[in-house]
């Protein structure tokens, strides 16, 4: 340490020391400021244009237009709990060694959906549907999955993702997004143009009940081993397909889709087939918008879902699908899509959880009749 | 105490040690904590580190309290005014509240969603509150709260220890440096 000026010195090193203490002050402000600086850039204040969680919500509420009701998801908010239980058939123990795969029952809560942000919206058969599943292990672990009915996912990346809600806000004077917004939108992002291609040409099932829902982004399973592979999985209905009436005919109940999977399942409990589609060595895993096709499949067991309940009083409406809730053997691939559905999942349950929730479209009387 | 009354005796060697491992760990936590709720790409990746050391930072916490209340504690400096030593003190309590309720509100509002608290592979925590979306608001707000305040707590301390080492260096912190000094 070195020593200070005593209090004998002469006034001109006294004086000199003073300065020198103040450009040491000024050298601790410095300091000071570097770091407080540092902490505003890593929360994103010095950047405006950075697309956050927050933001990314926030464009999910513009492009449903008037507020939603309060405490509904930010998107596929219109739906209806189901419970049930995945049966394992073991197979899927070669090529991960999470607990779910391991021959045996495990308890889920799943949840039907429509995809988008209005809540009390008409159910229509073009509209995407999704459904997302809870399985609870046995040790207090959890798998987590939403899965959509489509072939593929219509953008590759988050930041094509905001492009899209953007292109697809409602225009303020006509009420309706403007086409030409859209149009650009698919000029930018030919990935997308090409998805949305294939999804539009999907078959379109005639209800919730025989539909094929899939994970769309690849995720990786590990085995005991330690061998990691890329995976898409897929529940495809026992229920027989039959396709969509082509055209509506006359007006339909706003209910149509739910009133009917609840009409189904008070028949009887509703089926479905894991189906893992197993990725080739050069299979891009951060590609959401390109379809594997005649890939190696391995069916893992079935799932069962015999109890169906209003989201009002059920039990999925607190529950958040973070498709990156994984038990150790399944692992997150390098899609950006999956840290960003993680992330936005996040802000929308942050933001619903403390609201209160206003009553589903599909209500508990709707569900008991 | 050391034989030379202007030198500053040091606080013991277990508590010298947990106090930098913690710098690191509480500085590191409150940048990615503040970067992984404005993050997409990296959000997982972050949140994945976030959890373990915040409960790493609880455990090593309450370790270090209990070194802090058994340890001697070196005198104060007598550059340092009464006031200042109040200052020190009040500020040095709230470190220790902050850092041990942070992890624990966080490890709470994670249970009240029914998130899965992860650590390490399957190794994970108990849920310590019942699954309820009001309590994971208000807990979630409370940690965001807590967390704005422990880093403005960091900063004052900093501040406070730059301008005792740089401006007055008064040697104090030689009291906190991990080797002999």
């Amino acid at each position: 340490m070195p020593k200070e000026p005593t209090a004998s010195s002469e006034s001109r090193a006294a004086s000199s020391a003073r300065g020198h203490a103040l450009v040491r002050l000024g050298g601790v402000g410095a300091v000071l400021l570097c770091v407080v600086m540092a902490f505003a850039y890593a929360g994103g204040w010095l950047s405006p244009h950075w697309l956050t969680p927050a933001r990314f919500i926030d464009a999910f509420e513009r492009a449903n237009g008037v507020p939603p009701p309060a405490g509904f998801r930010r998107n596929h908010a219109k739906g209806v709990c189901a419970t049930g239980f995945f049966e394992s058939n073991g197979k899927g123990a070669v090529i991960s060694r999470a607990a779910v795969f391991a021959p045996g029952r495990v308890p889920v809560v799943g949840r039907f959906a429509l995809a988008g942000g209005q809540p009390l919206a008409a159910d229509a058969a073009q509209n995407v549907r999704s459904l997302a599943l809870q399985f609870r292990l046995a040790d207090g672990e959890e798998w987590r999955t939403g899965m959509n009915d489509i072939p593929v996912f219509p953008v590759d990346s988050p930041e094509g993702f905001f492009d899209q809600l953007v292109a697809s806000e409602p225009d303020p004077r006509t009420g309706k997004p403007d086409p030409a917004k859209m149009a650009g939108f698919l000029a930018k992002h030919p990935e997308s143009a090409r998805a949305i291609d294939l999804i539009r040409r999907r078959a379109v099932s005639s209800g919730f009940d025989n539909d094929t829902y899939n994970s769309l982004n690849a995720f990786r399973f590990v085995n005991a081993s330690g061998v990691s592979i890329p995976v898409r999985w897929s529940m495809l209905p026992v229920q027989a397909f039959e396709p969509a009436e082509p055209a509506d005919p006359a007006p339909k109940n706003v209910n149509y889709l739910f009133d009917a999977l609840i009409a189904r399942m008070h028949r009887g409990p509703l089926q479905w087939r894991l189906v893992a589609t197993l990725g080739q060595p050069g299979d891009k895993t951060n590609d959401a918008t390109i379809a594997w096709a005649g890939r190696e499949k391995m069916e893992m067991g079935t799932l069962t879902l015999d109890s169906i309940e209003s989201e009002d009083d059920g039990p999925c409406r607190d529950i958040n699908y973070d498709p990156l809730v994984l038990p150790a053997g399944i692992e997150p691939s390098d899609d950006p899509l999956l840290s960003a559905r993680s992330a936005t999942y996040s802000e929308s349950f942050r933001r619903r959880a403390g609201e209160t929730k206003a009553p589903s479209a599909v209500t508990p009387e709707e569900v008991r009749r | 105490m050391s034989a030379d009354p202007k030198r500053a005796a040091q606080f013991t060697l277990p508590a010298r040690l947990l106090h930098w491992v913690m710098v690191a760990m509480v500085v590191a936590m409150l940048f990615i904590g503040v970067a992984m709720v404005a993050s997409l790409g990296s959000y997982h990746a972050l949140v994945s580190i976030h959890r373990p050391l915040g409960i790493a930072i609880l455990v090593l916490v309450v370790v270090r309290f209990a070194v802090r209340l058994r340890g001697p504690l070196p005198p104060f400096l007598a550059t340092m005014s009464a006031t200042e030593r109040r200052l020190a003190s009040a500020s040095e309590y709230a470190l220790y509240a902050l850092m041990f309720a942070l992890p624990l509100v966080g490890w709470a509002m994670l249970s009240a969603a029914r998130y899965p608290i992860v650590l390490w592979g399957s190794w994970h925590l108990p849920p310590i509150l019942p699954h309820s979306p009001w309590l994971y608001a208000a807990l979630r707000r409370m940690h965001t709260v807590l967390a704005y305040i422990l880093f403005a707590t960091f900063v004052a301390h900093l501040s406070a220890v730059l301008f005792h080492a740089l401006v007055k260096r008064d040697g104090l912190l030689r009291r906190m440096l991990p080797w002999r000094a």
